[in-house]
Order: structure tokens, then C-alpha cells, then sequence
């Protein structure tokens, strides 16, 4: 590896692997990429996984770091992951845990073996909707008090649904509805030719052969002329004219 | 009265409970949200036998301003500066964590010359990180001096930041593939000076005022120990897990940019109690100044950034006169660049600990999800079963040897 990243001793990814396997049938998957081993375990036989990890000599990760979850709703089943990084104090090596599950199927806890994980799941609880059954104190933990809503879900727009300010008439703060004065914009800065599947605005063209002389695929009915919108409306009834200032439309609403 | 003692006489407690002894309930009293001694916006609902807590329960996140979900709507470069405004004590290592995680995904060289700078004003960080958090332990227990010495020193500090990005407290200064512009001969010149002058003079005076003080010691030495296997059972880093005894540093153990090179000692604690973790930092900051003089001493002349163009936007001068590199600066500011899909757990050891980025990229130029790992979610986690059969006035010297700030903790 050439970046300067913490080297942990990632000769032993592949001793790590090895060991895993002593898993069998609750190790789904292992992959070492980007010089980091993960695993994808089975969801139901966490805990004694994550025992097996931390117990097993060979193994011994003695710490849970840190608990993130990942939102793919792509994958259709199972659009959560749940990510546990763990470190190994003795064998200066770290691997991470993946556990696939949705909104309803529960991740057992893993604070009867790591106490710090109480507030880590509470977090993906609150950040995801992920249950995790076993915690006995799966509150919100970063939102608001009487929060709705999982926020780092993709499905989740990113200026929320509301606001809040302080209301002078109510001496208090009070929720509404967001009001963008913008339409919040997004931009994606893909090249059009490096594998965005839409056509950009104004492009719709695009298909159409460049160079000249070049024989169109189009059949000749298929072509729409680029004034056709336009032709097809109706002359209006009365000419539009400006004979007054007030006919100007100076400080009126923009005609719907 | 005479009528009220005759009526006492010959009456037991026991038999009475409206006389004497009275049974009181634990009661729960909020500490914070806003509280000058909580180092920020925290609310601490404890319950009380007395004044000995028998029960914390802190809730965080009322500075929760979502940052992972806005950084999964901006490129990698715009999602930087983001970083610095997580722990805005020690800004320049939050980068640090940033940069390194994409420099693994993206496996990219960074030039020496920009490793040395990275880690000389990560270590002036960790500096200026200590200096407050030393500063406002000392002054929670209730002394004011030194706190306005150390506060000279981390003053000195936000200076010399500003002479080497232009902002004194968010620097965005770290880029992925180096940093962002070289720095002045003469900054190094007077930052070395400063090592040799004016910190030790300043910061060895303040400390002797505290580190031998009776009352200093009489409100830190044995409140909230932590024993070894508890601090690896709740996650701790940084000076919290070397405070109980674990020589355990990421600059050591899991060397990144030139740590390898360096040449310095971790503290450990003996006890594990809030005058350790106290200990250990004040020895950090020497530790510190040792690793910023070897940075100097060997810091080789070169570029300051990687040199790869798909990455590393071009100088100015040279936009200004090149096609080439106009095109670049033109991609790099607008589409940015993009980072192959792939994920990984990048580490630092920041000022407070271990501070983590987990980063999924999906080959497109935004991440796809960075789950930052900050340290005070188990420390301040732990606050219940190190606070339990403590004083009440305990609280704000077990939360100034935590060292934890709420732009990070909350996110």
C-alpha cells in the first residue's frame, strides 16, 4: 500500500481469515480488500460470533470500536447493514463485522459482551430504525426529544420535514412544516459520457447523428420539428398589447 | 419549648417518624444543558442520595447538526472542511482521520515533505487540544491561574495556525494527496524558537502550580478509577485507556504518515483516577514539542502535495498559463474526483483519542456513507459507573479529565 494509513500489522489478514473459518456455517462471507478483513457473518448467531471473536486465541479482538450502519435500499431484503469495527489490543489488528437485516428483523445486542455498545446501537437505532433485541435501553440518542423519522436512511431527505423556531406569540419554540425558499438543488457533476443513464436537459437530441451527411436512424415521422409544440396552440383571441402602465403587469403576481 | 422538650423526652425515633430522622427519597436534578463547567451543551440527569450520585444518565445530541448526512451530499473536498468543525478543539486531526481514509481507498502517495507537515501541526494540535482541556480541568476544580497560562500558550498556538492557513481555528488545511499550500521558512523558524522559549517556560510554570497542589490532588487522585479491563470493555482511547495502565497509542502501534520515523514515549497512568489521565496529558504535550522538533530537524525540502493531477488540483500560476492544467482545476473544483468503491476504518489518534472515519465510497465523487467514530460517545458513556458513589461536586473533575467536546460527540 502506498498511502500513509495507520499500518496495523495487516500481515495477519490472511492468518485472520484462516482462523475465521473456524466459524463455519455463521461465516457467510470473508473478503480481504483494501488491505481490511471483513466478514459477513449470520445475523441470528451474532453474539456467539462475536464471543468467538473476541474469546478464540488467534483471534482475541478485545474491543468494539465502533457500530455504523449503512443504508443500501437497492439490495430489496435486507437494505440495512450493520457494521462493527473491532481491535485487537494484543495482535494490533483490526477487522470489521457486517450483519445484513431490514426494519423489522431484530440484530441481537452486543452489550453483554461489550458494555460500550449500548449507546453504539442506540445510535444506529436511532440514525436507521434498526432494532436490536436484547438492549435495554434502546432510546433516540442524537435527535430531538420526540423525533420521527430515521435520518441517515437514503430514503430521507436531507433538509428533514421540520423546523423549528421561537414563536414570539407563544413564547416557545415551535415546530413547522420546512419551507425551502429555494427548491434545494442537487447536482452530480457526472459527465454525461462517463456512465450517467439520463439524458441532461436540453440533450434530448443528443441521439440524433452529429456528423454531416450521415444518414439518420430516424424515420421521417418520427422527427418532431422543433417549433411543433409551439404551431400546434391556437392564435389568441385578442392582440396583446400595452396601451396603459397598468396593462404592463408592473407588480402583479406571474400569470399562472 | 419547655412543653416541646417534655413532649421529646422518652420518644424514640423508631416509633415516631415525625420526630428526628426522616427518610428522604434519592432525588433527580438535571446538571446542564447549558453549564459552564460541561465544556459545551450537555444534560446530565443524576440521581442523588444526598450529594452522593447514585445514578447518571447523560443525554447528548442537542448539538446534533447531522454532518455524516450532509457529507454524503458533497464531494470528498467539500465534505472536508465539515471535519473541522467536529472537534473545533483540535480541528486539524479530525482532517486527519479524513484525508488518510481516502488516501487508503483512493492508494495514494503522499510526498514526504507533506507527511513531516501533516504530522508537526497534528502535534501542535494536540498542543492546543491539551492546553484548553488541561486549562478548564484545573479551573472545574476550582483554581483560575494557570488556566489563563495555558490559555497564553494555546493563543500562542491559534497564531501560528493562522500563519499556516490563513484561519485560526477551521483550517481546512489537510488535502487528500497532501496539503494545501507550503508553509513559510520563517513560521517553522518561530514555531521552534516557541518550542525552546516560551512553551516550556510558560506551560512547566503553570503545571507546577497544580500537579503537587494538595487541593488540586484532593479533588482528582482516586475519583473515577477505571481499571484496565474496564476501560477496554467500554471502548476507550487516547489518554482515558493510558490513564488506566494501557500503553496503548495509535502513533506507536499503528504508525501513519512519518510516526514511524519518531521518536517519543507514551505515559501510562498507575492508578487509572482523573489525576492520571491529568498526568498523562501534561506529558503528552512534552511528548509533543519532542515530535515537533524532530519534525524540524528532518523536514526534507519537495512538493507539499501529490502530483497525481486527478486528485491534486494544480497551483494557480500554473492554471493561470497551462491548458492542461486549467481543464483540471476546472474538473477537480466542479466534479471533483472520484474514489473507488470500496470501504474502510481509518483510526487516528486524535488529542482525545481514537477518532475514526468509516468510509463506504461507491466509485462516484461523493461518499456513499462516512460514519464517524467519536471518542467521547464511550467515554461519556462510561460516566454512570465512574461517577457511581461520587460526590456531586466530583462530576465536573471526572468530566474535565474525559476531555470531551460536543462538536464531535453530537455530530
Amino acid at each position: 500500500m502506498r498511502a500513509p494509513a495507520p499500518a496495523y500489522a495487516a500481515d495477519l489478514n490472511g492468518a485472520t481469515i484462516d482462523a475465521a473459518q473456524a466459524l463455519g456455517a455463521k461465516l457467510l462471507s470473508a473478503t480481504d480488500l483494501v488491505g481490511e478483513v471483513a466478514l459477513h457473518v449470520d445475523r441470528v448467531s451474532l453474539v456467539e460470533t462475536m464471543t468467538a471473536l473476541r474469546d478464540t486465541p488467534g483471534l482475541e479482538y478485545q474491543q468494539l470500536m465502533e457500530i455504523a450502519g449503512v443504508d443500501y435500499p437497492d439490495r430489496g431484503a435486507d437494505r440495512f447493514e450493520v457494521v462493527y469495527c473491532l481491535l485487537s489490543l494484543t495482535r494490533n489488528h483490526r477487522i470489521r463485522v457486517h450483519v445484513q437485516t431490514d426494519e423489522e428483523k431484530p440484530v441481537p445486542s452486543v452489550t453483554g459482551l461489550w458494555p460500550v455498545a449500548g449507546w453504539l446501537e442506540r445510535e444506529v437505532y436511532d440514525m436507521y430504525g434498526v432494532l436490536f433485541s436484547g438492549n435495554a435501553d434502546l432510546r433516540r440518542i442524537l435527535t430531538d426529544y420526540g423525533f420521527r423519522g430515521h435520518p441517515q436512511r437514503k430514503d430521507f431527505p436531507l433538509t428533514g420535514f421540520v423546523e423549528l423556531r421561537y414563536s414570539e406569540e407563544a413564547k416557545r419554540v415551535v415546530y413547522e412544516p420546512v419551507q425551502l425558499a429555494q427548491d434545494f438543488r442537487t447536482f452530480d457533476f457526472m459527465s454525461p459520457w462517463e456512465g450517467a443513464e439520463y439524458i441532461l436537459p436540453g440533450d434530448e437530441k443528443a441521439a440524433l447523428p452529429e456528423a454531416k451527411g450521415a444518414p439518420t436512424p430516424l424515420k421521417a415521422d418520427e422527427i418532431v420539428k422543433a417549433d411543433a409544440t409551439q404551431s400546434a396552440k391556437a392564435a389568441p383571441t385578442t392582440p396583446k398589447t400595452t396601451d396603459s402602465p397598468a396593462q404592463t403587469g408592473d407588480g402583479k403576481a406571474e400569470p399562472k | 419549648m419547655a412543653d416541646y422538650l417534655e413532649k421529646l423526652e422518652g420518644q424514640a425515633d423508631a416509633g415516631d417518624p415525625e420526630v428526628g430522622d426522616v427518610t428522604i427519597e434519592n432525588y433527580t436534578i438535571n446538571f446542564g444543558p447549558q453549564h459552564p463547567a460541561a465544556h459545551g451543551v450537555l444534560r446530565l440527569v443524576m440521581e442523588l442520595d444526598g450529594e452522593i450520585v447514585e445514578r447518571v444518565d447523560p443525554h447528548v445530541g442537542l448539538l446534533h447538526r447531522g454532518t455524516e448526512k450532509l457529507i454524503e451530499y458533497k464531494t470528498y473536498t467539500q465534505a472536508l472542511p465539515y471535519f473541522d468543525r467536529l472537534d473545533y478543539c483540535s480541528p486539524l486531526c479530525m482532517e486527519h482521520s479524513f484525508v488518510l481514509a481516502i488516501e487508503k481507498l483512493l492508494d495514494i502517495e503522499v510526498p514526504i515533505r507533506a507527511q513531516y507537515l501533516r504530522v508537526f501541526f497534528a502535534e501542535l494540535t494536540r498542543i492546543s487540544n491539551h492546553m484548553l482541556n488541561l486549562g478548564s480541568h484545573v479551573m472545574d476544580v476550582g483554581a483560575m491561574t494557570p488556566n489563563l497560562w495555558l490559555f497564553e500558550i494555546r493563543e500562542d498556538c491559534l497564531n501560528f495556525f493562522e500563519r499556516m492557513s490563513g484561519a485560526r481555528m477551521h483550517h481546512n488545511y489537510l488535502r487528500p494527496g497532501g496539503v494545501h499550500q507550503d508553509v513559510p521558512l520563517k513560521l517553522l523558524t518561530d514555531i521552534g524558537e516557541w518550542l525552546d522559549t516560551r512553551l516550556p517556560r510558560l506551560f512547566e510554570d503553570a503545571i507546577s502550580l497544580v500537579a503537587d497542589n494538595r487541593i488540586f490532588k484532593q479533588r482528582n487522585v482516586d475519583i473515577a478509577v477505571v481499571s484496565r479491563d474496564d476501560a477496554i470493555k467500554w471502548g476507550f482511547s487516547g489518554p482515558m485507556i493510558r490513564g488506566s495502565g494501557i500503553p496503548w497509542d495509535l502513533r506507536k502501534s499503528q504508525p501513519y504518515d512519518v510516526y514511524a520515523k519518531m521518536d517519543f514515549d507514551v505515559p501510562v497512568g498507575t492508578r487509572g483516577d482523573c489525576y492520571d489521565r491529568f498526568m498523562v496529558r501534561v506529558e503528552e504535550v512534552r511528548q509533543s514539542a519532542r515530535i515537533m522538533r524532530q519534525c524540524l530537524n528532518e523536514m526534507p525540502e519537495g512538493p507539499i502535495a501529490s502530483l497525481d493531477r486527478k486528485v491534486v488540483p494544480p497551483k494557480r500560476g500554473e492554471m493561470k498559463r497551462s491548458m492542461e492544467a486549467l481543464i483540471h482545476h476546472f474538473k477537480l473544483y466542479t466534479e471533483g474526483f472520484h474514489v473507488p468503491a470500496g470501504d474502510v476504518y481509518v483510526a487516528t489518534e486524535s488529542p482525545k483519542g481514537e477518532f475514526g472515519v468509516y468510509l463506504v465510497a461507491d466509485g462516484s465523487n461523493k461518499p456513499y456513507r462516512c460514519k464517524i467514530r467519536p471518542t467521547a460517545f464511550s467515554h461519556l458513556q462510561a460516566m454512570d459507573f465512574m461517577m457511581k458513589g461520587h460526590m456531586l461536586a466530583d462530576t465536573t473533575a471526572v468530566l474535565g479529565a474525559m476531555d470531551i467536546v460536543f462538536g464531535e460527540c453530537d455530530r
